[in-house]
């Protein structure tokens, strides 16, 4: 029986051990900068890949550690990035401030969402979700005058980073340029979800009955997470604008609500790396399969999504992780 | 430090791989074109058109091979086709950048052509700023206001109307065509009396059409996209009974394809529509190209993306035997500029100003031919340039 106050020292204990940053972790970090060295060709790629592994760990914390289905996330991912196309349309080219601002403004429309989001669970979640990333798309397709509709944003013009590192036809900026924002949104990701906020949310994806049971004040605890994940998936949408320098309504499209769910299925929910795993398994094997047979190359992801689903139910890092501690003993 | 070393030898040793690979006698094109998702028939009628002359022609050009490489960018999207581009200028060594099924792709991927100096031809994207992208970029399919503008002008001079209605989905292309005709047709002396735009999703054409009844034109441009929308819009015409000739029914040539003629039925009677190709015109080229790519393609016919492909392969062919295999973007282009040739839609000329276009745009009118509906070709508007280039200046 311990006393009140050492259990709480307990517990920091064991978050400060769970935020510690492991071994995998570090290698991990360093396997990234690989593709500098050994695919040079790939980076263009590589990039592609950073900045949608950041858009799924953003979908990641809602979804994976605060239960929030969505279908709509692209909403924030193309509002980010029409956002920073608009700023450079409007004589600012500042990619790192480009970035911030777009990051503010995703988030300042998430907190108004969020008001909706936690109101509603399953599939009305689902629904609410998935209608307003199709309201957001159809209203960007509308507003011709402002996004060039179907065309494109045209002009979209990017300063260097920096004022130094100009985004090269090889993609060596970009590539460091997205890696940089992955690993600052994960950085971040991990605070959130190691502390005693994360905890909570955990609660509320477990067993929502329970938690106003014990005095959480579980909906603002949503709404704050909800507006952290709109902002960084914005910021996402941001980097895409600023490595490729064209915006187009794709970026906003249901196709990419939906991609980004297959990845984080694949990857394992809940787990952040999960979904890093799952975007770079996805955008891998898509340039693979699609250079193979660029007709029917989505025929293998969803044969790959059906195997996963039913021989690893917690994902492919889900499923290595239950592997590892079997091993282990 | 030691990272930038690094990366700058990487950049060195890649630099003279790709130096290495052109100094090969191939040729490489990189067709970027939408194969998979809901743009896949287009994508795969211009393949099938690229291959068509291919294999007419075989594969080498100026004692070089040509190899094609492929990539699927999925649908509409820029940044895709921006990565692919990349990949294939850096990666693949391509010498051309070619395809580009829809203008936002083409708007991705001519950042590339202009920084990387490549040599990009659009076979099928139809927005007329493209060309204006990089000096370096060449079409070989039409734009929008080529077609309609020119349509307009015809439609008050030739047809006789002296008042239109029109109704265009709601989307750019939509938009575009809505312009360009009414431009074409007041210009000309004409007077637009209601201009509505549909939505792009599941088709209900009452309410537009009784406004279209209550406004009573002579006539009624419509732009909508093909599939399910065209049968939908005759019929509802039909029911309200605005058919030729009482109200002439004018159009792009999407909506009178040989599918949706054949499910619109007799609605699609006395549609006229302008085109800058029509597979049933009589004349050895066309008669010919027609019957070898059905042979090719197990019936199909060929249809506008087809001979987009097939001509680019032409323009790329003949550039290239120009330069005697010379791969630079600078001297393709140059030997682009006013080539003039005799393609299955009739004489094509690339303009030496502007890069795009010049050609024919035909006016058809769907009539019965020996108990089958098609189109027939009532009148040609020779040597028409896209309008809109130098507008913006």
């Amino acid at each position: 029986m311990t006393t009140p106050a050492s259990s709480t020292a307990d517990n920091h204990a064991w978050l400060r051990r769970q935020a510690r940053w492991s071994p995998y972790e570090l290698a991990f970090w360093l396997a990234v900068l690989i593709p500098f060295w050994v695919f040079p060709t790939y980076l263009t790629l590589a990039s592609q890949i950073a900045i949608t592994a950041l858009f799924a760990v953003s979908v990641d914390l809602v979804l994976g550690y605060a239960g929030i289905v969505t279908l709509g996330h692209a909403m924030f991912f193309g509002l980010g990035a029409y956002a920073a196309g608009l700023l450079t349309k409007a004589g600012w080219g500042e990619p790192l401030s480009g970035l911030v601002l777009s990051g503010l403004l995703t988030a300042l429309v998430g907190l108004l969402v969020s008001f909706m989001i936690v109101r509603v669970q399953h599939l009305a979640l689902l629904m609410i979700t998935l209608g307003l990333g199709l309201l957001t798309a159809e209203l960007a397709n509308s507003l011709g005058w402002l996004t060039g509709g179907t065309d494109g944003l045209q002009g979209v013009d990017v300063w260097p980073v920096f004022n130094h590192f100009e985004f090269d036809l090889w993609g060596y900026t970009a590539y460091a340029y997205a890696l940089a924002a992955l690993f600052v949104g994960v950085a971040a990701a991990r605070r959130i979800v190691h502390s005693s906020f994360g905890l909570s949310l955990r609660g509320v994806r477990e067993n929502l009955n329970r938690m106003p049971a014990i005095g959480s004040p579980w909906r603002r605890h949503l709404q704050i997470v909800y507006t952290i994940s709109a902002g960084m998936a914005g910021i996402a949408g941001a980097v895409l604008t600023h490595t490729t320098e064209t915006v187009s309504l794709d970026s906003l499209s249901f196709q990419r609500s939906a991609d980004v769910v297959v990845m984080l299925i694949l990857g394992g929910t809940g787990r952040l790396y999960g979904a890093i795993l799952g975007a770079a398994i996805f955008m891998i094997a898509r340039d693979q399969l699609s250079d193979m047979n660029p007709q029917y190359w989505y025929f293998w992801i969803g044969l790959l999504l059906m195997l996963v689903v039913l021989f690893m139910p917690k994902g492919i890092l889900g499923g290595l992780s239950g592997l590892l501690r079997r091993l282990g003993g | 430090m030691i990272a930038r070393i690094a990366a700058a030898l990487t950049l060195g040793v890649g630099l003279a791989f790709s130096a290495q690979a052109n100094a090969q006698d191939t040729v490489k094109i990189g067709l970027i074109m939408a194969y998979s998702g809901p743009f896949a028939d287009t994508a795969n009628q211009m393949q099938a058109g690229i291959d068509l002359y291919i294999a007419q022609h075989g594969d080498e050009v100026a004692g070089k091979k040509i190899e094609i490489i492929k990539k699927d960018t999925g649908g509409p999207k820029a940044d895709e086709a921006k990565r692919l581009a990349q990949e294939l200028v850096v990666r693949d060594g391509v010498d051309i950048l070619a395809g580009f099924t829809l203008t936002p792709e083409a708007l991705g991927a001519a950042g590339v052509a202009d920084q990387g100096k490549k040599f990009m031809v659009v076979m099928n994207a139809a927005t007329s700023i493209i060309t204006e992208k990089s000096p370096n970029i060449v079409r070989t399919s039409m734009t929008i206001p080529q077609l309609n503008t020119a349509f307009g002008k015809w439609a008050f001079e030739k047809a006789g109307v002296k008042q239109a209605y029109t109704l265009v989905a709601d989307y750019a292309p939509g938009h575009d065509a809505e312009k360009s005709f009414a431009k074409g047709f007041t210009d000309a002396g004409g007077k637009i009396v209601g201009a509505d735009t549909s939505p792009m999703g599941p088709p209900d054409f009452s309410a537009f059409v009784q406004r279209i009844k209550d406004a009573s034109p002579e006539a009624v441009f419509v732009f909508i996209p093909g599939g399910a929308q065209p049968p939908a819009l005759g019929k509802a015409l039909a029911q309200r009974g605005l058919t030729p000739p009482d109200v002439k029914l004018l159009a792009q040539g999407e909506l009178t394809f040989p599918e949706a003629i054949e499910s619109m039925g007799d609605t699609a009677k006395g549609i006229i529509t302008t085109f800058n190709y029509t597979m049933e015109r009589d004349d050895p080229t066309n008669n010919a190209f027609v019957k070898a790519y059905r042979e090719a393609n197990g019936g199909r016919s060929p249809d506008i993306y087809s001979v987009g492909g097939y001509d680019g392969m032409h323009l790329i062919y003949e550039a290239l035997k120009k330069t005697g295999g010379d791969t630079s973007a600078e001297a393709l282009v140059e030997a682009s500029k006013g080539m003039s040739w005799e393609s299955p839609r009739g004489k094509m000329t690339i303009d030496p100003e502007t890069r795009d276009v010049i050609q024919s745009v035909y006016i058809r009118e769907v009539k019965e031919v020996d108990g089958k509906l098609q189109n027939v070709v009532i009148d040609e508007i020779p040597e028409v340039k896209d309008p809109l280039h130098g507008m913006a200046n």
